[in-house]
């Protein structure tokens, strides 16, 4: 089978690869019709993540067909169409028991700091991904989900990672009616987690990044105002000012590990790999939010330690919420808003790539070329 | 403002955002919210069936993190550990946990010894590294590179020449040295006679 294959840093390319196999009874080997490159598959492809080996297959966010099922599987047969969670989960451990499906501690060797993930280095458990024609799906009666008739292939691919994971973010911000809510990054998970903001009764929604047809999207999108923090000295300075000078009540970080806006963090964390990540957007939620406020963070970043202004959080007395979003228990309240219009995910949808084209995906959205928000990749696309 | 106890008013009122946008506040019960309460124990609702899953067979040895009291019953089998790059990963997992930077630290060297590695071996194959179609860089000339990026007061523009450098920048430290030592061979040998 084709398959996108990691060769370094900044490198990528096409192989043939051996179909996989079941390897446990419970597995099944899902045929990819359609996967996405996440933004956070750009820390892999930086180089960023430890133990990203050459010859890995990345892609957490794919949909497809199921191929072969093991033995145990009883929910799944051949021929069903199938949405993968980008978690990996056992359904049965302390964690997953309690909704934690993200934490598992039946899959991965590698770390017990985090479960599993396709495609996303050995650090999270060595499982390759969906940027290929075929993926092994561990777990198959408890992890996948038959897509419904009525939803189309862009929305289900975005439902295995960007969308919940947006709408997993504000969650964690604990909005109440009214709240002002400021979104750090006005990428894929910016986007949904400011669109969620308002389902959860936020009374002022605001958007900061450095991409102007980003913030664009975040205006039409998520119907929410923006602020390019180029234009401004301090961008904390004018959070403070546009909120009557308490700051907001919510404060998400979408952005993780390889933030703009501080260029000694930046190169420290993304170039350099000195910290786990550049915590600038972190760093700027801590300061943005008002006394006593949250701070939700969904944005992702490496095991070694960053520069977080954690004095700051503990003297404004902030709660501090974070986590992998566990997707499938978002599922059924995201397919109701997906099926009454609320949330309309494909719309931000802006570049399809056959998979022999991968490398030239993977440099344009690292680059945000092309006015590129979402690319998704078409394995046997043209 | 901040200075009085009166939160201050909003611009547009509950019922103007609900006219404007759509869903809003659907979710402002936070029952309503599927990650309320964050947990939630419910161990009949996965679709497990299972106490403790089948153990998948451990066709070779596989690290783990020492955090770890046994090994998870399924794990990935992407790329096991090989060479220079494998040795320093088992030492990794084998001699220091995850709170240790060293267990990170030398996870990041082996990712390097391991690029280098494969890099030097593609030359030996019939399909060797190629820095043009593995990079993507054609996407410059497809995808707008210099409209997506001039008069756009983007603050990545800074710091993206850096990553050439970081691409490029081994392999022509790499050429400069493998140059000079030729050179002192040829050198040497021509003394010689």
């Amino acid at each position: 089978m084709r398959a996108m294959v990691y060769r370094g840093p900044y490198k990528v390319r096409v192989e043939e690869k051996d179909v996989p196999s079941i390897e446990h009874p419970n597995d099944a080997i899902v045929r990819v019709t359609l996967a996405a490159i996440c933004g956070s598959d750009l820390h892999l492809y930086h180089g960023m993540i430890p133990d990203t080996r050459v010859g890995h297959t990345f892609g957490h966010e794919f949909i497809g067909v199921v191929e072969e099922v093991g033995p145990s599987v009883r929910s799944l047969k051949p021929g069903d169409r199938v949405m993968v969670p980008f978690n990996i989960f056992c359904g049965s451990c302390f964690f997953c028991a309690r909704g934690l499906y993200s934490n598992c501690h039946n899959v991965n060797p590698n770390a017990t700091a985090i479960g599993g993930i396709y495609g996303y280095s050995h650090t999270c458990g060595g499982y390759d991904g969906g940027q290929a024609e075929y993926v092994r799906v561990p777990f198959a009666d408890v992890g996948p989900s038959v897509i419904p008739e009525w939803m189309d292939d862009e929305d289900a691919v975005l439902l295995t990672d960007a969308v919940p994971t947006g709408y997993f973010g504000a969650q964690l911000g604990d909005i109440a009616e009214g709240d002002v809510v400021v979104v750090f990054g006005a990428g894929p998970v910016g986007l949904f987690a400011a669109k969620s903001a308002w389902l959860m009764g936020a009374g002022r929604v605001i958007v900061v990044d450095h991409l102007e047809y980003r913030l664009e999207v975040a205006r039409t999108f998520a119907h929410a105002e923006t602020c390019n923090f180029t234009e401004y000295d301090d961008i904390v300075v004018h959070m403070k000012r546009i909120t009557d000078h308490l700051g907001a009540d919510v404060a998400i970080d979408a952005v993780g590990a390889e933030a703009d806006g501080n260029l000694l963090q930046h190169l420290a964390g993304a170039k350099f790999k000195l910290q786990g990540g550049s915590p600038v957007a972190l760093n700027w939620a801590i300061d943005a939010v008002r006394k006593g406020g949250t701070v939700s963070v969904v944005g992702a970043y490496g095991p070694i330690f960053s520069a977080v202004k954690f004095g700051d959080a503990l003297n404004k007395g902030l709660t501090l919420r974070m986590n992998q979003c566990p997707v499938k228990r978002q599922w059924p309240r995201l397919f109701e808003h997906v099926r009454n219009g609320y949330l309309k995910p494909s719309d931000i949808v802006t570049h399809r790539i056959p998979l022999d084209d991968i490398a030239e995906g993977y440099y344009m959205f690292s680059a945000k070329l092309d006015d590129c928000v979402k690319p998704l990749v078409v394995p046997n696309g043209q | 403002m901040a200075y009085t106890a009166d939160k201050p008013a909003l611009s547009e009122s509950s019922e103007e955002l609900r006219r404007r946008i759509p869903g809003w506040g659907v979710d402002v019960d936070p029952r309503d919210r599927p990650s309320v309460p964050r947990e939630r124990l419910d161990p009949s609702g996965t679709g497990a069936h299972w106490d403790f899953p089948e153990r998948q067979d451990e066709v070779r040895p596989r690290e783990r993190s020492i955090e770890h009291e046994l090994l998870p019953p399924v794990f990935g089998t992407s790329c096991p550990p090989k060479g220079v790059s494998g040795w320093m990963r088992r030492l990794s997992y084998r001699r220091f946990s995850e709170g240790r930077a060293a267990h990170w630290l030398i996870l990041m060297a082996a990712d390097r010894v391991d690029s280098s590695g494969s890099h030097l071996r593609s030359f030996l194959t019939l399909r060797p590294d190629n820095p043009i179609t593995e990079t993507g860089v054609r996407s410059e000339l497809s995808r707008r590179g210099w409209a997506s990026r001039v008069g756009r007061k983007r603050a990545d523009v800074v710091h993206q020449p850096l990553d050439a450098v970081i691409v490029f920048g081994p392999w022509l430290v790499a050429g400069r040295l493998a140059y000079a030592g030729a050179r002192r061979v040829r050198a040497r040998a021509g003394r010689r006679r």
